[in-house]
């Protein structure tokens, strides 16, 4: 892989020149050291296992730590994935860890569909870290990569071979992700029988085409250590977080009536193996093997089947930026509708409500016009009612006058009457006005 | 703020997951042993630096590559007089291996002959400009296809060393010009080529100057402030920015001082020592780009600048169906349609200016 990287692009034309004196681009691995340091490191962990086959004990004794979570039971009815994300910190390098973990793997009595929510979980972070990078405003370099770098298979300790659900899960998994599979529990399991057991899991898994994950052994520094590891894979492996004594240090082991298992002894189980594999060795490679042949490949398919291709059929480089293209223009289009929509509704709403007011203005026009003809006719009858007074009042004006003529001519036909001739005389003009008066009133009585 | 700003914190040390509860472990693991690991990949992969020297000609460009990384790259960089002054910039290239202690570094470095040279050097920047973007072209290509390689080789120049004449007064129009140009689509790195032919006074003028004159400019050269990520690369960098640009000198030919073997110009009062603080701050831009900020000046690369120009390329895809640059890799995109435009510039400042805010 990497090893003919340089010499591939040395073989480019271009010379390797000696150099006159010292430069000091010696530093660069540490600049880019310290530079990843200050980033930190992700590391994501999928443990795929039945129920009850110390999963969680195993992750507590690899990174020395008590990660929280309750046993499951047994009565789950499908399976689930259990993710939790820890901050570990050893000296300077900080370590964010996730672990995942099956829950309910291996409890049904159909275990047909038990692989699909594994799969099903691993493309998801592989299809949230593609999405992420097609953005076109992106932000790769903080991206909390969730994708799964390690797979362990818990093989459980029954000494004859692999179950047909590992087998099958093990064929679903093995192109999607970093398989390595460990034999769980292993206390149970006497040394010959271990032995035997390792050799029928491996050639099964050799038959059945699975690919674990081997060690790489490109690089010389690595390279002796991981070969013998490869022929020790799977790992039979045994997790315990309870310190006893033993000698005059303190150890993680279980104790028995017949003796005490020490998890951190060679010739006990092989713990220490896989975590100097898992950890010490090769987790960079893990995320590496990931990154460039997992992803690479999901990326490769899930492209392909949404439609790209690298070239056209009239042999024009890529179309990405054509879909891309298409889809901006679908969205723009999608909203200059939805904009259209609401100014359509916009109209109507505006059109009733002017409709409303119009209404209610044409009422309030009635309304004063006939109020307005009200106050006519009051006034109307109020002047016939005035006028009809002021006839009478210049009647009786008129009676009056001509009263007071006859009065007039009868003192001027009487010379030198005396104060009571005219008292009398004015007492009989009243009564005679009053009797005129009543006749004119009331003819009926004359 | 500048609309010119660009979008702060490209390695940010706070990843954007959700905050997690940090675990105390109680015994060693051996997680640090993953410094080893990638230290080993690294060496393997070897490292590739791109770096482009601009200057008008005779700044002595050549000279200062040598002395940087002390190996000849071109054959003869003093033009006979037979030869005709270049009528356009044409850029030349050269990529060499150079190899210390086990580490390999593939080096390319990219002149500019003609550069300010003629006497309209109006749009001398395009081709400049031109070359930076096809580069990130290129890259942009290799990275969209379906099938792609394992490792993208890396083309897009890293660091652009800008070369001031030592006029001892402040920076020119066409200075003035190119950099505020230049600043948005790579890292420049300001020096005073030259340098022996001013006294230390005047140096320290020329440089509170030209400070000066880009803060006035809204010029943002290599370290920029916006991409300071915590306390420490702060104060670092504010003791790098008090002394950018630097007066530099170069030098090719070896004599001897006080017994010592050392890189220097042999005038008739004296010698000046390249490598002397005292003398001239070749020792500062060699620190700076080789020593400690190399690897920095990549990561900028790749993750400001070249996602700067990733975007305007895929936003712009609506204004060019199918056009030449498409389609084909050797037409590389004309210089300003490729730079980002104010607008977007400032929408990207505006989003990330919320992230800042949090931390």
């Amino acid at each position: 892989m990497a090893a003919t990287d340089i010499a591939r692009q040395v073989g480019e034309g271009c010379r390797t020149v000696p150099l006159a004196g010292h430069v000091g681009f010696d530093s660069l691995p540490d600049q880019l050291v310290n530079k990843s340091v200050s980033q930190g490191f992700c590391f994501n962990i999928l443990c795929v296992g039945e129920t009850g086959l110390g999963k969680s004990t195993l992750m507590d004794t690899l990174f020395n730590t008590k990660f929280e979570g309750e046993p499951a039971t047994h009565t789950q009815p499908g399976v689930q994935l259990r993710s939790n994300t820890y901050d570990l910190q050893e000296s300077n390098v900080g370590l964010k860890l996730t672990i995942v973990s099956t829950v309910g793997f291996g409890d049904q009595i159909n275990k047909e569909d038990s692989y699909k929510p594994i799969v099903e979980f691993i493309d998801a972070q592989f299809e949230a870290y593609l999405q992420e990078e097609l953005k076109i405003r992106r932000v790769l370099h903080t991206y909390h990569d969730s994708r799964i770098h390690a797979c362990l298979y818990f093989i459980a300790p029954t000494g004859h071979s692999l179950k047909s659900l590992d087998l099958v899960t093990m064929k679903k998994l093995d192109s999607k992700v970093n398989i390595i599979p460990i034999i769980a529990k292993s206390d149970a399991i006497s040394k010959s029988e271990l032995t035997k057991f390792k050799i029928k899991i491996t050639s099964e898994l050799v038959s059945n085409g699975v690919q674990i994950y081997q060690f790489p052994t490109d690089d010389e520094s690595v390279a002796e250590i991981n070969g013998t590891m490869n022929a020790h894979l799977p790992f039979a492996v045994i997790g315990s977080t309870e310190e006893l004594k033993i000698g005059n240090k303190m150890m993680k082991a279980r104790q028995y009536p017949w003796g005490t298992v020490q998890v951190e002894n060679e010739a006990h189980c092989d713990f220490v193996k896989l975590r100097e594999m898992l950890i010490r060795v090769n987790m960079e490679d893990l995320r590496e093997q990931t990154h460039s042949r997992h992803y690479e490949l999901y990326r490769r398919c899930k492209l392909e089947e949404m439609g790209f291709k690298d070239t056209d059929p009239d042999s024009k480089p890529f179309s990405l930026q054509e879909t891309y293209e298409a889809k901006r223009n679908e969205f723009l289009g999608e909203l200059q509708k939805k904009e259209e929509e609401m100014r359509q509704m916009f109209v109507q709403r505006v059109k009733e409500k002017e409709a409303e007011l119009k209404e209610a203005e044409k009422e309030l026009h009635e309304k004063f016009d006939r109020l307005k003809k009200l106050h006519q006719d009051e006034k109307k009858k109020l002047e016939d009612k005035k006028k009809s007074l002021d006839d009478e009042v210049n009647a009786f004006k008129q009676r009056k006058t001509a009263a007071e003529l006859l009065q007039s001519q009868g003192s001027q036909a009487g010379g030198s009457q005396t104060l009571k001739r005219d008292k009398e005389k004015k007492k009989q003009e009243a009564l005679s006005w009053l009797t005129w008066y009543f006749k004119w009133k009331c003819p009926v009585l004359s | 703020m500048d609309p010119m700003r660009r979008s702060p914190s490209p390695c940010s040390s706070r990843p954007s997951s959700p905050r997690t509860p940090p675990c105390k472990m109680l015994g060693y693991v051996g997680i640090e042993a993953v410094l080893d690991q990638l230290k080993i990949k690294a060496m393997k992969m070897g490292f590739e630096f791109n770096i482009m020297v601009v200057g008008q000609s005779g700044l002595g460009k050549s000279t200062m590559v040598y002395t940087l990384f002390k190996s000849k790259m071109w054959k003869s960089t003093i033009p006979g007089l037979g030869m005709p002054t270049p009528q356009t910039l044409k850029l030349q290239s050269v990529t060499h291996v150079i190899e210390e202690k086990g580490v390999k570094l593939k080096l390319t470095v990219t002149d500019t002959p003609g550069f300010g040279d003629q006497i309209n050097n109006d749009k001398c920047w395009d081709p400049i400009l031109g070359y930076i973007n096809e580069q990130y072209e290129r890259y942009l290509q290799e990275e969209i296809l379906i099938t792609r390689q394992r490792h993208i080789p890396d083309t897009r120049v890293h660091c652009c060393v800008y070369f001031v004449p030592p006029t001892g007064h402040c920076l020119r129009p066409l200075d003035i010009e190119f950099l505020q140009r230049l600043c948005r689509t790579v890292n420049v790195v300001l020096v005073i080529a030259r340098a022996d032919s001013l006294t230390i006074e005047e140096r320290e003028a020329f440089r509170r100057r030209i400070q000066h004159n880009l803060r006035t400019h809204c010029i943002d050269v290599y370290p920029q402030k916006c991409f300071d990520e915590d306390i420490n690369d702060r104060i670092l960098n504010s003791k790098i920015r008090d002394r950018i640009p630097f007066a530099v000198v170069g030098a090719d030919q070896e004599h001897l001082v006080n017994g010592r073997c050392v890189l220097g110009r042999k005038t008739k009062w004296g010698i000046i020592e390249v490598e002397n603080l005292a003398h001239c701050e070749f020792p500062l831009l060699r620190d700076l780009l080789i020593r400690s900020h190399l690897q920095d000046l990549k990561d900028i690369t790749h993750n400001v600048h070249y996602e700067n120009y990733r975007v305007c390329r895929l936003n712009e895809s609506h204004l060019l169906p199918r056009g030449p640059g498409w389609v084909n890799l050797t037409q590389a995109p004309a210089g300003p349609p490729a730079t980002p435009r104010p607008s977007k510039v400032r929408h990207q400042v505006q989003d990330d200016s919320k992230d800042d805010e949090e931390y």
